[in-house]
């Protein structure tokens, strides 16, 4: 997880070069601040100098401190920058993978959640790239220059300071990976917590209704407390870590500090050098101090992660083809021939061996169970999926050897939830064709059938949609979808309607509307309305994966097959 | 103001926990101050008098601070965890006691999801109330006490100037921040949501934008939203590396002059030397202790308005407040509804105007009609989760506003499209149904809901843990199990509210079945907006807008000529098993 992580932060080096640049060029105007210190304080204490004599030594540190002091700021803005560029990238790559997937890949409930987890999960790799990427560089490299410079300026204070380096990881990795699988137990059961409280309070009116709700009031008492007592005892081996570090860190200063105030009894060593390598000692452990608190940070990321790494790693259906089919004036004929798919991890084939036909400009309704394949087949004519085996053919062109975007813009589709996006009405109509003037827009909405409550609007065509903005009905929204359709003018269209009864005025509107939008198009719905499976062309019904009857409603009714019983129980429930 | 000390307030029964860790935390600052000022000592005195026997104080106690900082560290971090949780505990129970009551016609409003989520992050958001506010402002105070008051004895100026820096460090330089940062939190938070929101939006409508050829737009828009909220991060960014840069100038300059302070004192005699380089290392020191106040002035105001919301909750009126002197509910399953009015609010349209009906013990009655008529506020009004407006609830004869809320849902078994699943097992969610039932009775519930056969192919079986409201299940087996909790209820008027709302026609079917085994033996309400399996109830209800507009037998209002019929006609439209 951590090596594809450092990947990543490729497109980032710049940055996260200049932070770590700076930490060093820091750690370098620390040690001239400490020299000019240590000189200072040891002319005065031992040679009795006044504040006149030092100056220039006063200059030098003053000098130093906020040469410091500036590189800490730039290397957080450049940090920061770091981790920008990092998430953007990623970000990207992210979107264009699930686009890549396609809507067939985030059906399902699982992927669903992936798909959410991963994409607000990019946020959350932040503290990686700002603050744990830069540390861990500096966490190598400021230990061997102090090291370094602490030897020369004293071989036995530099070797035990050098010594002690490594075993700070090895006592950290003894500790730490223990200690790392606690805390990430404690992560989840803290988010569980909150999350069982706000569970407890959702179910506050059912708790009620059973007679609960002040039992569950103890019970909230003894599982925050039962959680306190977990927590507190995974603490203590979580804390273990930091405990280790702080206790080398200070038990190596006493130690140096003892040492060096032996050797100065008997003049093994200047005055000036003991207490510059007493004031470099806290500095030469602070990297791996910050290590361990920039890690803690970054931990929360690393179940991110996992998630956006998960998705960007699977195989996204392959989408070759540079065809164009050349645009008729009618409907083009659809022609299927034994198409079968599964999806990756089902046992059971959506679609097994199917073959039919959409005559060119007809209108055929597609009947069946709920889990029977028609959505799968509507995925494989928009080619979110590709087909395992057999072939679609629109007028005789193998669809997959179609360029993927110029086949889909001669589909226009017509879902049973229209997505209506962030943005004004008349912005969501354009979707289809953003070059349409607004007297074409409102042409499509008049068409279909939407121009009278978007009129009615607070703002009209200018009024915002979405999760924000108005709430639409299912009615108007598939309305606006019809628009779109209308504004798109494909010669194939694709409806799915919705499974049960919308308001009558939109009903009948819709009906109305999609009259005018099917002539002169080839046509598919996925029918639910009895009236629809009457008016069509064609009906073919698909249970399990299979065309299992296909013809007009009377011929089918007269089979006294699937369908002919479908529209019996429609009776008998009604009754 | 009265918010802080009310959250202080919260603490006042960990007062000695909150005091040790208070004083660990100023303990391991001293340490590690001590152990770099004696250190400095030390060289100093060593190089002056150069006698191993001068210095074993010295040495004793720079072993003494060098070896105890980091277990003083480990325990006060110990106890300061224990006593935030010990706080959220408590925190959590009193906001379940305030809102029990409340729940939920208290909590009435488009957003009761939200507010509800709103009020657990609030308490979680406690959580900072002593680690990241009280404690590091008292450790802060009292350490920098005790620094200065150790200044004092070497002399007033270098203890003025030290006291002078730390002010600095600790107070203005986070008011600092606060000045700079003022309003970009917010514009962070709302670029960052609307980057979600949209990245949300996208994935749900891929179909819709991959179809509309409009794939590269997401992509696009997506990049912009990102790249507006990178650069509200890296503008903030910028006032944080200001921060650290200042603390670290400060603190170092801090060092400086205090040394360059306690020169003419040495010069003059009146300071040793040898003290010297210890002082300058005290003061640097004791900066560790202002360093956490940035932190802790933001937290300051979230715990604040975190802590505000949540008292208010003790001001919120229930929508209904049991009798002082509650009467018994008879017990017999008679509910009538005697010409009952409700509103949600004042001013608010009626979602019921009166409505007038009798279910008699023993028969079974339903309320149909499209929604938005009122069907499930009759529901809310017969659990007495309100009171009506106008008119009277009565069961068993007793107006419900004489008796205790318990004891009138004791005698109903509801089970409702949204019965809460909670996060838990399915034996746990059973249990709600009725606390301590047996092996045998969870048997026989699951078995007449038809659930038996699934729960038994689970590896875990009744342990089996049904996830986030109950979406490791399907809806209908969500239905089911609801059901099978009703049955365990087992009350002797049993309330159906739209069980099959959004269920597949059959696994409808399948509920429906399970339904009819609840109902039997039962007085039952069914309220439905599908007209299915109407012919065994004695009286169906037609409801719009509130009003009973048509009441009779299903066979009866399936002839006449009014909404039944019209409802009937439009779901004859739809084809049940597509």
């Amino acid at each position: 997880m951590e090596r594809k992580l450092v990947q990543e932060a490729r497109t980032a080096r710049r940055p996260l070069v200049l932070a770590v640049a700076l930490g060093l060029v820091g750690v370098a105007a620390t040690v001239v601040a400490y020299v000019a210190i240590a000189d200072l304080i040891a002319r005065v204490f031992l040679h009795g100098d006044r504040l006149d004599d030092v100056a220039g030594n006063v200059a030098v540190v003053v000098l130093a401190i906020i040469a410091r002091s500036t590189c800490s700021w730039g290397r957080e803005v450049a940090a920061q920058d770091a981790a920008v560029r990092a998430k953007q990238e990623l970000r990207g790559r992210l979107i264009r993978q699930l686009l890549a997937l396609g809507p067939g890949f985030s059906r399902g409930e699982r992927t669903g959640e992936l798909v959410a987890a991963a994409t607000a999960g990019i946020e959350r790799l932040d503290p990686y790239f700002s603050r744990y990427l830069p540390q861990m560089a500096l966490s190598g490299l400021v230990p061997l220059a102090i090291g370094g410079y602490v030897l020369w300026l004293d071989r036995l204070s530099g070797a035990l300071l050098l010594v002690t380096l490594p075993i700070v990881p090895v006592l950290l990795i003894l500790v730490g990976s223990y200690s790392q699988e606690h805390i990430e137990e404690q992560w989840l059961a803290l988010s569980r917590m909150g999350a069982y409280f706000l569970d407890v309070f959702q179910g506050l009116p059912t708790l009620k209704l059973f007679g609960r709700s002040r039992a569950e009031g103890e019970r909230v008492a003894r599982i925050s407390d039962e959680f306190r007592e977990r927590t507190v005892q995974v603490l203590r081996y979580a804390f273990l870590s930091s405990l280790v570090l702080e206790f080398m860190t200070t038990a190596a200063i006493a130690m140096v500090a003892v040492m060096l105030g032996v050797r100065l009894l008997d003049g093994g060593i200047a005055y000036r050098t003991a207490l510059l390598v007493l004031l470099l000692t806290p500095e030469f452990y602070r990297p791996l101090r910050e290590l361990g608190l920039a890690r803690h940070a970054a931990m929360e990321g690393k179940v991110a992660a996992e998630r956006v790494f998960a998705v960007l790693e699977m195989p996204a259906p392959a989408r070759g083809g540079s065809g164009r089919l050349p645009r008729g004036d009618r409907g083009p004929e659809i022609q299927i021939t034994d198409v079968g798919y599964r999806y990756p991890g089902s046992v059971m084939s959506a679609l097994d061996g199917v073959d039919l036909l959409l005559p060119a400009n007809a209108r055929t309704a597609l009947v069946g169970p709920s889990g029977s394949g028609k959505s799968t087949l509507v995925s494989l004519l928009l080619r979110f999926l590709e087909p395992e085996t057999g072939t679609v053919w629109a007028n005789g062109h193998d669809i997959a050897t179609l360029d993927v975007e110029s086949w889909r813009a001669q589909v226009a589709l017509v879902s049973q939830q229209p997505y209506l996006f962030y943005g004004t009405v008349l912005e969501n109509l354009r979707l289809a064709r953003p070059s349409a003037s607004d007297g074409e827009v409102r042409r499509a909405a008049e068409l279909a059938g939407a121009a009278d409550f978007i009129d009615a609007l607070p703002r009209g065509y200018d009024t915002p949609l979405g999760e924000r903005g108005a709430r639409l009905s299912q009615g108007q929204g598939q309305r606006l979808a019809i628009a779109r359709a209308f504004l798109k003018d494909a010669p194939l269209l694709i409806l799915d309607e919705p499974t049960s009864s919308l308001d009558p005025e939109s009903e009948e509107r819709i009906r109305d509307a999609l009259d005018r939008l099917s002539a002169g198009r080839t046509v598919l719905v996925i029918a639910h309305r009895v009236n629809t499976v009457f008016t069509a062309d064609r009906i073919v019904v698909l249970d399990r994966g299979r065309v299992v009857e296909q013809g007009r409603h009377r011929d089918l009714v007269a089979r006294g097959g699937l369908y002919a019983r479908m529209m019996a129980d429609r009776r008998a429930v009604a009754a | 103001m009265s918010v802080y000390r009310r959250l202080l307030g919260l603490l006042w029964p960990y007062r000695r926990r909150v005091a040790l860790a208070v004083l660990l935390g100023v303990a391991t600052i001293v340490a590690n101050t001590g152990l770099l000022a004696t250190a400095a000592y030390l060289l100093s005195e060593a190089a002056l008098v150069r006698l191993l026997f001068g210095l074993t104080g010295a040495v004793y106690l720079v072993r003494l601070f060098g070896l105890s900082r980091a277990f003083l560290r480990y325990g006060e971090r110990l106890i300061s965890h224990g006593v935030t949780f010990r706080l959220l505990a408590r925190v959590r129970t009193w906001t379940y006691q305030q809102i029990e009551p409340l729940a939920p016609g208290g909590l009435v409003g488009k957003r009761s999801g939200d507010l509800l989520a709103r009020i657990v992050k609030d308490v979680d958001e406690l959580e900072h109330l002593f680690q990241h506010v009280i404690g590091p402002v008292a450790v802060a105070f009292l350490t920098v006490g005790c620094a200065v008051g150790a200044l004092l004895i070497f002399g007033t100026a270098p203890a003025l100037v030290a006291l002078a820096f730390l002010l600095v460090a600790g107070i203005g330089l986070p008011l600092l921040s606060g000045l700079l940062e003022r309003g970009r939190g917010g514009r962070r938070l709302a670029a960052r949501s609307e980057l979600d929101a949209q990245l949300v939006d996208g994935v749900q409508g891929m179909a819709d934008l991959l179809a509309l050829g409009r794939g590269a737009d997401l992509a696009l828009s997506a990049g912009e939203l990102g790249d507006r909220l990178g650069s509200e991060q890296r503008r903030a960014s910028v006032v944080t590396g200001l921060h650290l840069g200042l603390s670290e100038l400060v603190a170092n300059l801090a060092l400086v002059a205090v040394v360059l302070a306690a020169i003419p004192l040495v010069g003059s005699s009146r300071m040793g030397g040898v003290y010297l380089a210890a002082l300058g290392l005290l003061v640097m020191g004791s900066f560790e202790a202002v360093q956490p106040l940035g932190r802790a002035f933001q937290f300051l105001g979230r715990t604040g308005a975190a802590g505000e919301r949540l008292f208010e909750l003790a001001n919120v009126r229930p929508a209904v407040a049991d009798p002082t002197e509650p009467v018994p509910v008879p017990a017999m399953p008679l509910l009538e509804f005697d010409h009952v009015g409700f509103a949600y609010a004042p001013g608010e349209p009626r979602a019921l105007d009166g409505v007038t009906f009798a279910l008699e013990p023993g028969s079974r009655l339903a309320i149909v009609g499209p929604s938005g008529a009122g069907k499930s506020t009759i529901v809310a009004l017969a659990a007495r989760f309100w009171d009506p407006t106008e008119g009277e609830v009565r069961l068993g004869g007793r107006d419900l506003r004489h008796c205790a809320q318990e004891d009138v849902r004791s005698h109903l078994a509801v089970v409702t499209q949204d019965a809460h699943l909670f996060n838990n097992t399915v034996r746990a969610n059973l249990m709600v149904g009725r606390p301590g039932a047996t092996e045998a009775e969870l048997a026989t519930a699951l078995e007449r809901a038809r659930l038996a056969e699934l729960i038994e192919s689970l590896p875990q079986g009744l342990d089996t843990w049904v996830g986030e409201h109950g979406q490791r299940l399907s809806g209908g087996e969500r239905q089911r199990l609801a059901i099978a909790r009703a049955l365990l209820r087992d009350a002797p008027l049993l309330i159906v509210d739209e069980v099959t709302a959004n269920l597949d026609p059959i696994v409808e079917g399948e509920v429906l079945v399970a339904i009819r085994e609840l109902m039997d033996g039962r007085t039952t309400l069914l309220i439905t907006h599908r007209l299915v399996q109407l012919d065994d109830v004695d009286e169906v209800l037609v409801l719009d807008h509130g009003r009973v507009v048509e009441r009779g037998t299903a066979a009866g209002l399936a002839m006449a000529n009014g909404l039944y019929r019209r409802l009937l006609d439009a779901q004859n439209q739809y084809l049940t098993l597509a």
